[in-house]
């Protein structure tokens, strides 16, 4: 399995850590309540197709990317940097 | 028909012309009191248990595929008892003494042996860690022994005892751990629930679950709808898909886990060996094939096979261990779906929609826990009461922070276990 990373090209998945579902960088308002943050924190869509998770170029860039990837056939379709799905500098 | 030596023989002798069927292939009715979803190990062992334990017979079995398809026939077969923590603790303990008296239970052989098994340790505090799990379980009721390097050189001599990385300390030697015939455990409980009476449906894919003002009321099926006052969920491995079904979303992400096996092997390797330090664990089964794995390859992943990186990752552990493999060649690779819960613990519990219950959330360790968790969720669902040895496995655990059962000590986070 490689990812596309956008800084660095094409990689093999060991230079990557993944840390899980893109929901992860939507991270609630301090004051938001209990089931958002367990909705947050703990449940997952985790679709059985197409999902969008985050991953980490730890031997690469160090850069944080949302990766649209097939948990069904493990095809990889795209990478994005998360800072530019947030806006630079989020 | 009742399996006995003596069948055995006189069937031998008369030209095998008499087994029959070991279960039924029924239509499904219209209306059950009890609807499990999943005839997996779990799901087929919670319908044995409840018509043996609680005397329910209107019960039917739904399973998309064929019986024992899923995780149950991909995986390693390890049984033990070793957990540390309350909660898991006497839950795995019930599971290995019903896993002792298993086979007369069932009339069944599920070829359970209690070869031993051995956690190797390479390190003085990963001694005393062993040591402290060593008299968890021993309070428990259970057996523990730890071995020092010469003890573990009595047992498996053909170790790399002085390895640079990680010599061998020694191991903690639980001598009733083993491993059991997978198939035929989910077969034995197929049989065992389908003589009590229980509608085992095969190719019946559930596609809906029907909810009327907050109570579940049936289940929409590829073969129809089917009314029941109760359904459980026991899909590990699809579970997050099914409660969808529900409008649940689940504290579970899936997981790839590879197993792999080699050409069958004179026997040489007698027990259970984890190597935690390299992830790697392995034994023989009684075909001769040395039955290995490792960590899980750490995605998202239903795709029943995994990468090479992990592969090659598995390979340099038992190479590492026992260089003796190495002239092994293996014959087959494949890949388990592992409900990934955030503490690495399992969940049997009611849900929010009344007559709903979810046994789910096995991470990499539900095969040890077929019977326990059929004797609990079927507690459960009979008596709407919670079993003792299952009532620390709650779904809201991750909500409130409270009765987390972190067993490696890590975090209730995913990607930690």
């Amino acid at each position: 399995m490689r990812i596309p990373c956008p800084i660095c090209g094409d990689r093999d998945r060991r230079e990557f850590y993944y840390v899980g579902d893109a929901q992860i960088i939507d991270r609630p308002s301090p004051e938001a309540s209990e089931d958002i943050w367990n909705d947050y924190l703990h449940n997952r869509d985790n679709p059985a197709g197409v999902t969008k998770d985050l991953w980490y170029h730890e031997n690469g860039c160090n850069s944080w990317l949302v990766v649209t990837r097939n948990t069904t056939t493990h095809e990889v379709q795209h990478a994005e940097l998360v800072t530019k799905l947030k806006g630079d500098g989020s | 028909m009742r399996f006995s030596g003596l069948k055995i023989l006189r069937e031998g002798l008369t030209g095998n012309k008499g087994w029959t069927k070991h279960w039924r292939d029924p239509e499904p009715k219209k209306e059950y009191d009890i609807l499990i979803i999943g005839g997996g190990g779990h799901g087929l062992s919670t319908a044995y248990y409840l018509a043996e334990n609680h005397g329910l017979r209107n019960i039917a079995v739904l399973e998309k595929g064929y019986l024992g398809g899923g995780n149950v026939g991909r995986n390693t077969t390890i049984v033990r008892a070793n957990y540390f923590l309350p909660g898991n603790s006497e839950f795995y303990s019930h599971s290995l003494k019903l896993w002792e008296n298993l086979e007369n239970d069932l009339n069944y052989n599920v070829m359970h042996s209690q070869r031993g098994l051995i956690n190797l340790f390479h390190s003085d505090g990963q001694r005393d860690a062993f040591a402290r799990r060593g008299n968890a379980m021993i309070n428990q009721g259970d057996d523990a022994i730890l071995l020092d390097t010469e003890g573990v050189r009595d047992l498996i001599p053909y170790l790399d005892f002085e390895q640079v990385r990680f010599p061998i300390y020694g191991g903690l030697y639980h001598p009733r751990g083993g491993s059991a015939r997978h198939d035929a455990v989910a077969w034995g409980y197929a049989r065992g629930a389908d003589t009590r009476g229980v509608d085992l449906i095969q190719n019946c894919e559930v596609t809906g679950i029907d909810i009327s003002q907050g109570r579940v009321a049936g289940v929409q099926t590829t073969r129809g709808q089917i009314s029941a006052k109760k359904v459980g969920i026991v899909v590990a491995g699809r579970s997050g898909q099914v409660a969808a079904m529900a409008g649940m979303r689940l504290p579970i992400e899936s997981h790839v886990l590879q197993a792999f096996v080699t050409e069958g092997l004179k026997p040489c390797i007698d027990h259970v060996i984890s190597f935690g330090m390299g992830h790697f664990y392995i034994s023989q089964s009684d075909k001769g094939g040395l039955v290995f794995g490792g960590d899980l390859d750490f995605y998202a992943s239903y795709a029943q096979r995994g990468n090479l990186p992990m592969k090659e990752h598995v390979m340099e552990a038992g190479m590492t261990l026992m260089p003796m493999i190495g002239k092994a060649r293996v014959l087959r690779s494949w890949g388990g779906i592992m409900d990934m819960t955030p503490d690495g613990s399992p969940i049997i519990d009611k849900t929010d929609i009344e007559g709903l219950y979810i046994d789910c959330g096995w991470c990499y360790g539900g095969f040890k826990a077929v019977p326990a968790s059929g004797y609990c969720f079927a507690h459960l669902l009979a008596t709407d009461n919670h079993h003792e040895f299952a009532s620390g496995f709650r779904l809201d655990r991750f909500k409130t922070g409270y009765g987390l059962i972190d067993e490696e000590g890590t975090g209730s986070q995913h990607n930690l276990h």
